[in-house]
């Protein structure tokens, strides 16, 4: 470890670079944490890769597999790496050996980019931790921003814990929970650290009669100041109220990990496995929700600083060669690079020349349109404000306007049952927004919400799938629901609609069955 | 230089290959070693195991893109993640990934993996053909190989450093020190052919598990000994009591019965040599496999005699791979290690299974001869 530790500091020259380049941000205007750059040979860099950045995660057969998809990649010329950055404070960042000095150059540019975004996007905020290692209010964020997201040595601890239980209890059962725990993975509420702290109910508080306050009246009048109806209504809402507190969990819980964690009649080394799982899923959570704005920050100053200050000229060639390579479109695919800094490049002249806002809006003249110019050079200013607030979501369903789509040729598609193919379907605006917003919302996954833990009052589970117009992958479900009973050790029910009717599907341990229901109805989650 | 990831590498290369957690088995995506064959390229694929999650049926689902194209265009399907990769993070890899190289590259790919060494000829066709290859660049040259793009590029280059260029009349003039030529090596290519003559027992206890052994086993050889020779054919030879010649085809999906006798197919390999293959202008290579499972030791002698006569005196290399199968005796092996233990033109390998494969690779082409 020690070797590897000092085999990885930039020489000497690389160093200067760093310097001149955090210089150069900082002078734009970018604030980040403190970046420590190592240089790797491709094979550690693959490896590191493979653990998603870090140098130490819990033993899994997954990394492995992921690695020699990498190497394998690499080695058949199809992709290298070129750059890798890590949401940890001080964030670090690993070049790759052997590559030329303008591409150096251009990823320390890119990272430093990058490192700004994990400290300024909300989003972000999610993985500040406190001296105990737990997340902690994103709410509150004090002027002098310094936060503790030292989770290179929380993911090392994830995997000291794992390995300890692998010691004690074999390598075959401890995988096995994992891949179980994995396969539940999704099934958090990407807000969790936003939603606030829970308050835990004490199981032990007695129930205590409750009676309808009456107001004070003098006998002849009782009946009219409290009338009977009156009483009667207040008394069934109590009930209610009561009921409901029994109700298990009280409202649709999204969080579905959490709830396992608080109820499941788990073991101490299963709930170690499924807490670890859980809390490194929602770490990387904010790396999904911001994709796109995260690559098109990072590419927008990197061309920015490459050209305006860092490059000469000898190099603007190799530099612009390697930038079309990153930016390039190919099979028709959505690049996250492009798509992120063509907005922003976008935003950026909108508000330099004041187009938005009613009059903006409200102005049909074509001819106007294109030559309007308010002369305002907010553009700078806006950007940085959409970088700290939006996340994917919001940033396309804010920014993406008719205009955009169609210059930058977007289009929607759709599979084809005729053709057996994925077809081009729509370039109408409102459908290209609808499909992509559809892509990023909840990363792509089906909302899943628990509804019941004592479902027909047998402690069973039921689970809820909030349609939303798209059927779950059937086979996937069923292998879902057996990890959900492993964990659960009970039979487990999920609602959802299956080719457009109303299904319970359940998995009693040994077998799957489904059968008609109507789902019940939905409750606020 | 062992690395921390080689635990779960190893771990993840044992599930795909069964050795533990039978389970997971169902989830990996790959098809055969070699998943389609075009025309020159080959895909293999890498195994992925997916992890199974609540997630939208993939064909429902659709997305938006960009790039030309009218409604109703197919969009490019099933492409990878492109060339220049970066990542952050955690993307889900949702598609098993297929690589494509081509037959020659993979070849090379064997050969270095394997450590094969290359042939040497039997010394037999000495003709010596010289060929041009374009492999480089430099700055002097014949007009009619100039090469357009690298001139242009060390022009712009010049102008630009020069502060000659301007973005708005993009003009790009080269003068003599920018152009640039292709240069070319020349090769000397031995003209040498050569021939495999495949031999497979297809009797009644040769399964299809067994077959596909050949059938990749096969392939390998073939891609190999293409990269040595130039003009390389294949013969098929398929027998059980008797023999015939078939195509590659029916080579391989042919499944007969009844009784196995291994000299009639060295006789009517014997035939094609004298008919079609004179010695002195063909590298000559008969493979055969069998389940090792003879009619008679009279039949087996009767092969030896052949061979020690007939065939290898004219062939490089006599190669025999036996397949193990549940009914198989698997003597013949044996008879033929007793006979020919000494001779190196003779090579037997045993291929158990599937990951055998490459192992007897490396017997049959270990020696380069």
């Amino acid at each position: 470890m020690s070797e590897f530790a000092l085999k990885t500091s930039l020489p000497t020259y690389l160093q200067d670079w760093q310097a001149t380049i955090a210089g150069y941000a900082a002078e734009a205007g970018l604030d980040f944490f403190p970046t420590v750059f190592e240089i790797l040979t491709y094979d550690q860099m693959n490896e590191i890769a493979a653990y998603g950045g870090f140098p130490n995660r819990y033993p899994h057969w997954r990394f492995g597999m992921e690695y020699e998809r990498l190497a394998k990649s690499y080695e058949y010329g199809l992709s290298k790496i070129y750059e890798m950055v890590i949401n940890n404070n001080p964030s670090y960042a690993y070049l790759l050996e052997g590559n030329s000095l303008t591409d150096q150059k251009l990823v320390m540019a890119h990272v430093f980019a990058h490192v700004d975004f994990f400290k300024n996007n909300y989003c972000f905020r999610s993985t500040d931790l406190d001296t105990g290692g737990h997340t902690t209010n994103p709410g509150a964020r004090p002027a002098a921003y310094d936060p503790n997201r030292r989770w290179i040595d929380k993911m090392a601890n994830h995997g000291a814990r794992l390995r300890r239980h692998v010691e004690l209890l074999g390598v075959n059962r401890v995988e096995e929970f994992v891949d179980h725990c994995l396969s539940l993975e999704n099934l958090v509420d990407p807000h969790a650290a936003f939603s606030g702290r829970r308050v835990p109910v004490d199981p032990d508080a007695t129930e205590k009669a409750e009676e309808v306050p009456r107001l004070r009246a003098k006998d002849y009048m009782e009946s009219f100041i409290n009338p009977e109806e009156f009483l009667e209504e207040q008394k069934q809402k109590i009930q209610e109220r009561k009921e409901r507190a029994k109700k298990f969990p009280e409202h649709a819980e999204r969080d579905v990990l959490r709830f396992l964690l608080d109820h499941a009649p788990l073991e101490r080394w299963e709930r170690d496995v499924l807490e670890v799982v859980r809390e490194e899923a929602l770490y990387f959570i904010p790396q999904m929700q911001t994709k796109i704005m995260n690559e098109g920050w990072a590419t927008y100053w990197h061309s920015k600083l490459m050209t305006e200050k860092i490059l000469d000229a000898s190099e603007i060639i190799d530099y612009a060669d390697n930038a079309a390579g990153v930016l390039a479109t190919s099979g028709g695919r959505l690049n996250p690079y492009k798509l992120g800094v063509e907005l922003y490049r976008n935003i950026e002249e909108r508000w330099d020349k004041g187009q938005f806002g009613k009059e903006w809006e409200e102005c049909d003249d074509l001819d106007d349109k294109r030559n309007w110019n308010l002369r305002l050079g907010l553009g700078k200013k806006k950007i940085k404000e959409v970088r700290a607030l939006y996340s994917d979501v919001t940033f396309i369903d804010e920014f993406l306007t008719p205009d955009f789509c169609r210059d930058h040729k977007l289009f929607s598609f759709s599979w084809s049952n005729r053709n057996e193919r994925f077809e081009i379907e729509s370039r109408e605006f409102k459908q290209i927004k609808e499909k992509l917003l559809f892509q990023l919302t909840n990363a792509g996954s089906p909302f899943i919400y628990v509804e019941d833990g004592n479902f027909e009052n047998r402690g069973e589970l039921l689970l809820r799938h909030d349609h939303q117009g798209m059927d779950l992958r059937t086979d996937y479900a069923k292998e879902v629901m057996r990890s959900l009973a492993r964990v659960w050790k009970r039979p487990v029910n999920v609602t959802t609609i299956v080719e457009g009717k109303a299904t319970v599907l359940r998995y009693d341990g040994k077998e799957h069955s489904s059968r008609a229901g109507g789902a019940p109805p939905g409750r606020p989650g | 230089m062992s690395l921390k990831i080689d635990q779960d590498h190893s771990r993840f290369r044992a599930i795909v290959r069964g050795k533990i957690r039978e389970n997971l088995k169902k989830y990996i995506s790959h098809g055969e070693l070699l998943g389609r064959k075009g025309k020159d390229l080959v895909s293999i694929p890498i195994p992925q195991i997916d992890i199974p999650r609540f997630r939208y049926g993939d064909k429902q689902q659709g997305g938006a893109g960009q790039g030309d194209g009218d409604v109703g265009d197919p969009v490019g399907g099933d492409g990878e993640e492109g060339g220049e990769g970066k990542q952050a993070g955690s993307d889900a890899g949702e598609h098993s990934l297929e690589v494509d190289v081509s037959l020659d590259e993979l070849a090379s790919i064997l050969g270095e993996e394997l450590e094969l060494p290359d042939i040497q000829d039997k010394g037999k066709s000495k003709l010596i053909n010289a060929k041009d290859r374009y492999t480089g660049v430099r700055r002097v040259g014949p007009e009619s190989l100039r090469h357009f793009r690298r001139t242009y590029r060390e022009a712009l280059k010049r102008q630009i450093s020069m502060g000659a260029y301007s973005p708005d009349s993009p003009v790009v003039v080269p003068i003599p020190d920018d152009k640039r030529y292709r240069s070319w090596k020349t090769e000397a290519e031995p003209v040498a052919n050569a021939v495999i003559i495949y031999m497979m027992d297809v009797s009644g206890s040769m399964g299809d598990e067994q077959k596909e052994i050949v059938r990749i086993e096969s392939f390998w050889i073939d891609a190999w000994l293409q990269r040595q020779y130039k003009g390389l054919e294949s013969r098929y030879i398929i027998h059980d009591a008797v023999a015939r010649e078939v195509d590659r085809d029916t080579f391989f999906h042919t499944r007969e019965s009844g009784g196995t006798m291994i000299s009639s197919a060295y006789k009517l390999c014997n035939t094609l040599i004298d008919d079609h293959y004179p010695p002195e202008e063909w590298n000559i290579y008969p493979f055969h496999f069998s389940d090792g499972d003879n009619w008679s030791m009279d039949d087996t002698l009767s092969c030896v005699d052949l061979m020690k006569q007939k065939l290898l005196p004219r062939v490089n290399m006599f190669a025999y791979g036996q397949v193990e199968s549940p009914y198989g005796s698997g003597q013949f092996i044996k008879d033929l290690r007793d006979h020919f233990g000494k001779d190196d033109r003779v090579v037997t390998s045993e291929i158990r299974d599937k990951d055998a494969i490459v192992g007897s690779i490396k017997d049959f082409l270990g020696k380069g001869k």
